[in-house]
């Protein structure tokens, strides 16, 4: 199942692309555009039945409920924002600021804080893998879809409430109109306008509450095209990557002052993720 | 002590002046190096991407301050401008067109400058993720205007080949604030590179202008 899967995507995908191709084959006509565009919409329902996501979150579920670390005990009692052990919603209040790591933290920084705090893990072992790729597949990647499927079908209601909290938002906002690197390119080059396409793909408004809702809700997603759960951290680092930046941390201060300012700007929407995308 | 006084109110103008010329939502000097400490803090050089390339210029600085309703005021934009012109850099023979075909490939392409690029290749301009160009390629961004018929639109002129050369060597020189890279100034694409995209906006046997 989980090799005959991706392959059968795979099909889909070429499938729809080469529709798509036929389609937009008249640029100038904008009814065949949306026509276009609504045919992807079909297909990405299509692929929402069969989400492969479904076996990082079955695999997560049991990465979360077994015992594990230098202490062998799990993750059951970790605290991700709405109190030990509650993982329904959880991902709806983050990032949030914690009073035992006098931090605000996104999920994935807080589910390195319990490795460190319940199993005993050292920071640096709790970090060390964070993205899966060709043959690696990791437990955080695991960990993170199990807990943001404990979320779909309920509104993002992130407090920025608490003054380090609004800190990181506004901290979150400077990093996300920072332009610079060789090609001057920040957030806002691409998700900062309505309607822009980078080549054939939609770039949400990142500053618009419609589009940020739309978008954030949307991650961690199943990857076809790279046959992986890829989490929001994922999502910033690769952002950066093509913004020609150095490489952002995995659970740096940076990053998650940036998702407190992309979620907060979420709040409101509903949750649908961990979801399906090209 | 009246001159004191006078010194006074001015320093305050002044101020003031600064602060609305700081843009922003009522972001700060402060709070913006705040952000920039905690952005290296946050990054590790990979590859060809070193912690530099957080370090901004003034046109980077300026325009990180200016989105949404904060447009750039034009006294701002102009100085801009004329700086970034004159830093352009055109070819000492004077010829500004180089091989259309050339040109499209480098518009097709995307790769480099990215910490998962060889800086041994070459990079492209990747124009088409922002630009229509030819009818032929459909998978075009709209981040940018459509330059399709550029040349046959303005005209094919010598100072138009010469304003093509300068907008892709500096695209800041012309726009403040542009998405657009400075593909010359910032040493993405070589001089030779550059005629080649010249040329597939201004060549008419180029299919932009078919």
């Amino acid at each position: 199942m989980n090799r005959t899967r991706p392959a059968a995507l795979g099909i889909a995908v070429v499938a729809a692309a080469a529709a798509f191709g036929v389609l937009a084959q008249k640029p100038d006509d904008h009814l065949s555009k949306s026509t276009a565009v609504q045919e992807i919409e079909k297909y990405r329902a299509a692929l929402g039945d069969g989400n492969p996501a479904e076996l990082w979150e079955a695999r997560g579920e049991d990465l979360w409920k077994q015992k594990r670390g230098p202490r062998n005990v799990s993750l059951e009692q970790c605290d991700l924002g709405l109190g030990a052990g509650v993982v329904k919603g959880a991902y709806t209040v983050l990032p949030k600021y914690f009073a035992d790591s006098g931090k605000v933290e996104d999920l994935e920084s807080r589910l390195v804080t319990c490795m460190v705090n319940l199993q005993g893990f050292t920071a640096e072992q709790a970090k060390k893998d964070p993205f899966g790729g060709p043959g690696k597949k990791v437990p955080m990647d695991a960990l993170v879809a199990y807990i943001t499927s404990q979320s779909r079908g309920m509104k993002m209601n992130v407090a920025a409430s608490h003054p380090k909290e609004q800190e990181a938002y506004d901290l979150g906002k400077e990093i996300f109109f920072f332009r610079g690197g060789p090609h001057d390119f920040g957030c806002v080059t691409c998700h900062g306008n309505d309607n822009m396409r980078i080549r054939l793909q939609d770039l949400p408004n990142l500053t618009k509450p419609e589009d940020a809702k739309r978008a954030y809700t949307s991650w961690p997603a199943y990857r076809v095209s790279q046959g992986e759960v890829r989490s929001f951290q994922w999502r910033l680092n690769d952002c950066f990557r093509q913004q020609r930046f150095p490489e952002l941390e995995f659970v740096s201060p940076a990053s998650i002052a940036l998702t407190m300012f992309l979620a907060k700007n979420a709040n409101g929407g509903v949750f649908d993720a961990p979801s399906i995308k090209r | 002590m009246k001159n004191v006084k006078i010194l006074a109110t001015a320093a305050a103008v002044a101020v003031a002046a600064g602060c609305a010329h700081m843009g922003g939502s009522g972001d700060s000097e402060a709070q913006r190096a705040k952000a920039l400490a905690l952005m290296k803090s946050s990054f590790k050089e990979h590859g060809q991407a070193k912690l530099d390339r957080l370090d901004q210029d003034e046109v980077q600085k300026t325009c990180s301050q200016y989105h949404g309703e904060q447009v750039i005021p034009k006294d701002v934009a102009q100085k801009l401008e004329a700086a970034q012109l004159a830093s352009i850099k055109y070819p000492a023979d004077g010829k500004y067109l180089g091989d259309w075909k050339a040109g499209e490939k480098i518009a097709q392409t995307g790769v480099g400058m990215q910490y998962s690029d060889d800086p041994k290749n070459p990079s492209g301009g990747n124009c088409y993720a922002c630009h229509e160009l030819t009818k032929a390629e459909v998978s075009y961004g709209t981040i940018g205007p459509s330059l399709y018929n550029f040349g046959k639109i303005r005209g094919f002129t010598p100072e138009m080949q010469k304003y093509a050369y300068g907008k892709v060597y500096n695209s800041e020189a012309f726009s403040a604030c542009s998405n657009m890279p400075r593909f010359g100034a910032h040493h993405i694409l070589t001089e030779k590179q550059i005629q080649d995209v010249v040329a597939l906006l201004m060549d008419p046997a180029s299919p932009v202008n078919k």
